[in-house]
């Protein structure tokens, strides 16, 4: 056990380890831009509509069932199934991606806007607020711990599973854990995980710091 | 894409069996994870500073790929039913652990105290007030491990278990969808069924909940 933490911090270290196209830092950079790329676009998807479903009130039942849907889904059926449909592309992996980071994102919004007083909203109504200053004066700032919560359970969850991309011969941290575990070379297999644990807890991190910086500006 | 039926009816031996198998590995999974977080749960609901601790733990746990656990179990427990066993545990302890410690929480302060005035003994609160109490939350937590589990399973296919995952790999090495469709369809069916069993059982079990509505 102590020989194989000391070859893993060997291979952390080294420098040959971190530069050209296997490189650590290539192989990082190819994480970043999958998880991040599809944690922006499940966003862009998922927030109008948790948004929608939480403001009017309709779709409660889609909302709900979406996210047991998405967790139930086999990530790496979903992968190859779009794989041998769309070919050798990078569609497989990002649209397991974004069907990953969807439902906890569609969920937590809507579950952030129920959360908010009804009472509140009855009275910026009452003083004359239009749906849409209701929805994004009252409403969205009030509901965004709960919305932050969901968007760094969907970051931590992509991250995670974009080692994937690695099956379906694309890059990214997976890489390390593929081939390792091809070449039965434990170091290696061990390095990209832990490489990836770093990756979301370091994003986990910097998602919260948003978090805090958002608040300090809400009206107390 | 089209569905190969012949095929699906040449198998159904095969299906159930992988379908058994993978049923078999969430369930353990699950019914290990919840031996596994009730009492760290206790621990983390009476000791504070414990609290934070085991829960970020449990939550560090959660961004390892699932993969890499399976692969960093393989020196310890080979390419067997246990390392997939113990791997998916791991991922569904992050959700017992978190929902067991909320449910627990979430048993007002004044019930508990009722319970000690009646000079109730801590461990029989917990076990017939806290616990009872807490099932609510608990019970989705299961929900949510068992659904997770049942996903994850096909995970384990990389290291040669995976019930119903060998139908992905099966059908991505011989470039046949038919398999991979099967394999996706029986996988939500068999977590759409466990998570309603789920749901009649918290039923069952808390009968107070049924007399006010």
């Amino acid at each position: 056990m102590y020989e194989l933490f000391k070859n893993l911090g060997d291979w952390l270290v080294s420098g040959e380890q971190w530069t050209g196209p296997d490189g650590i830092g290539h192989r990082l950079a190819e994480h970043l831009q999958y998880s991040l790329l599809a944690t922006l676009v499940a966003t862009a998807i998922a927030l109008p509509l948790g948004l929608l479903i939480g403001h009017t009130g309709r779709g409660a039942f889609l909302a709900i069932n979406l996210v047991s849907f998405g967790r139930a889904l086999p990530t790496v059926g979903l992968v190859v199934l779009v794989f041998l449909a769309s070919g050798l592309s990078m569609w497989p992996v990002y649209v397991a991606l974004v069907a990953l980071a969807v439902p906890s994102i569609v969920t937590n919004t809507y579950a952030g806007m129920t959360a908010v007083d009804p009472d509140v909203k009855d009275a910026a109504r009452g003083q004359g607020m239009r749906w849409h200053q209701v929805l994004f004066q009252v409403e969205l700032p009030l509901a965004l711990p709960l919305i932050m919560t969901g968007l760094r359970l969907a970051l931590i969850q992509v991250v995670a599973t974009a080692t994937i991309a690695a099956y379906v011969s694309f890059g990214g941290l997976g890489r390390y854990v593929f081939d390792g575990l091809a070449q039965r070379d434990l170091v290696q297999v061990l390095g990209g995980a832990v490489l990836v644990a770093l990756v979301a807890v370091v994003l986990d991190l910097a998602l919260s710091g948003v978090q805090r910086v958002l608040f300090r500006h809400r009206p107390a | 894409m089209t569905i190969d039926w012949s095929w699906i009816g040449d198998h159904t031996d095969d299906l159930t069996t992988l379908t058994l198998s993978h049923l078999q590995a969430a369930l353990s999974a699950v019914l290990l994870g919840l031996l596994i977080s009730l009492p760290l749960a206790v621990v983390a609901h009476r000791i504070r500073p414990l609290r934070g601790v085991l829960l970020g733990l449990s939550n560090v746990l959660f961004t390892i790929p699932s993969i890499a656990v399976f692969v960093l179990l393989l020196p310890v427990s080979g390419l067997t039913r246990t390392t997939t066993v113990v791997g998916l545990t791991i991922y569904t302890l992050v959700v017992l652990l978190r929902n067991t410690v909320e449910g627990l929480d979430s048993v007002p302060a004044k019930t508990k105290e009722a319970a000690k005035a009646m000079g109730t003994r801590p461990l029989r609160t917990l076990l017939t007030v806290e616990l009872p109490l807490a099932l609510p939350v608990i019970m989705a937590g299961v929900r949510i491990a068992t659904v997770m589990s049942i996903s994850l399973v096909s995970v384990a296919t990389y290291i040669g278990d995976g019930g119903l995952g060998q139908l992905f790999t099966d059908g991505f090495q011989r470039n046949f969808p038919t398999p991979v469709i099967v394999g996706v369809v029986l996988t939500l069916l068999l977590a759409l069924v466990a998570d309603s069993l789920l749901v009649a059982v918290q039923y069952v079990l808390t009968p107070w909940k049924r007399r006010r509505a």
